[in-house]
């Protein structure tokens, strides 16, 4: 179980810049199949739709759903790209890891990027960092700056701590969930592949636990999507 | 338990702020964001707006048609009615003129027969009294004729019966 990362130090030649190929080759595998098949399944649109289009019609509807609990539509229309690339994103990330671990001689290549805490805070950070210019743009400069110190100025340090504590959690939530996952379907693949009697006694647990997997998947791309709309409500919406 | 602990340590490791990394992710994303946005969530929206305006559209045509429907309707319902009401007046128009009809055709009828009565009546009373006097003048000159010939002849008793129911007789037949 002794698995190394693909880690590319200094590239460049510019110190403690380390680079995870590996993380480098899932996002963009993950980025190519969302992408195909986003676009396979919204090619030949028609008025009455069929096949995969309703599905990512589904899809857009879920989403939409999600936004509408938030915020008022008229507002929130502009994050359902965001929201449905999300969704996919991070649905494909994590189960592409369930189904299938990947390694070359020791060298972890095929997991799920978002068994990676880099991975997952950098998209939370990016979820964070674009609340606070959705939340500049709709309300204005002044208006955003008056959220901090409302109801009272002494919510001001609160209100800072919170965007960090809300940067951490959306991200480590997300890879907690993944990571555990990951590292229990490992020592299973390891019970099962030390003994005869490993195999047997490993074989319903993993299947229960990929199971289990592919739900936590669901869910937690899901509780992402929603959390970043509700931050975003927070920052877009002038009641709160 | 060495595994276990093995992977522990692999754990640990897997944290550290490696920045090239997140650069990739994000990269990957914003490419990937703004690629689906143009190619799939951008059609797939304008599709199913388009297709709420149609339904839209559609629900709205049809209750102006089914609004059209019902006046058209309703007019025809009363159309019928006052066609109808047209219809019985008619009839009622007709049968009162019926009745008077009759009872003009009935009344000149009777008037006709009147009248027909009457004049037969007339007539039977002209020719009975023309009759009459006619035979009181045949009987007056009669009598005087069978008193000449009674009194000229100096005729028995038989032979002036003879002659008078002669005479009679003669007159009867004249007659």
């Amino acid at each position: 179980m002794d698995h190394d990362n693909p880690i590319v130090h200094d590239i460049f030649g510019i110190p403690g810049a380390d680079l995870n190929l590996s993380n480098l080759l899932m996002t963009f595998i993950v980025s190519l199949i969302v992408f195909v098949f986003c676009v396979w399944g919204s090619r030949k649109l028609q008025m009455k739709p069929k096949g995969m289009q309703n599905f990512m019609e589904w899809a857009v509807e879920f989403v939409r759903g999600i936004i509408k609990d938030n915020m008022d539509w008229k507002t929130g229309r502009v994050f359902l790209p965001l929201g449905l690339t999300l969704i996919f994103y991070i649905l494909v990330s994590n189960l592409i890891g369930v189904a299938t671990v990947g390694t070359v001689g020791h060298t972890l290549w095929w997991k799920s990027p978002t068994a990676d805490a880099v991975m997952t805070l950098t998209l939370s950070a990016m979820i964070i960092v674009l609340t606070h210019y959705y939340g500049i743009k709709v309300q204005g400069t002044k208006a955003y700056f008056k959220t901090y110190v409302s109801p009272v100025p002494l919510m001001l340090p609160f209100k800072i701590v919170e965007e960090f504590t809300n940067t951490l959690t959306l991200g480590l939530r997300l890879f907690g969930n993944i990571y555990a996952g990951e590292i229990l379907l490992g020592l299973l693949v390891g019970l099962a592949t030390s003994s005869i009697f490993g195999f047997f006694g490993a074989a319903i647990p993993m299947l229960a636990w990929q199971g289990f997997s592919v739900f936590i998947g669901g869910i937690q791309s899901y509780v992402f999507v929603m959390l970043t709309m509700v931050y975003m409500s927070h920052k877009v919406s002038s009641d709160h | 338990m060495h595994s276990y602990i093995d992977l522990l340590t692999v754990g640990a490791s897997v944290g550290g702020l490696r920045w090239p990394d997140m650069l990739v992710q994000l990269f990957f994303f914003i490419v990937l964001l703004a690629l689906v946005k143009k190619f799939a969530w951008g059609p797939l929206m304008n599709k199913m707006e388009e297709r709420e305006q149609y339904v839209a559209n559609e629900i709205e045509e049809a209750e102006k048609s089914r609004a059209d429907a019902e006046k058209a309707s309703k007019d025809a319902a009363e159309q019928l009615n006052q066609v109808r009401a047209e219809a019985q007046k008619m009839i009622e128009d007709a049968k009162s003129a019926g009745i008077k009809q009759e009872e003009q055709i009935i009344e000149s009828a009777r008037k006709e027969a009147e009248r027909i009565k009457e004049a037969a009546q007339a007539d039977i009373q002209n020719e009975k009294e023309r009759a009459i006097q006619a035979l009181q003048d045949k009987v007056a000159s009669l009598s005087v004729l069978i008193a000449s010939k009674v009194i000229e002849k100096e005729l028995s008793e038989q032979d002036q019966e003879k002659l008078i129911n002669e005479y009679i007789k003669e007159v009867g037949e004249e007659r």
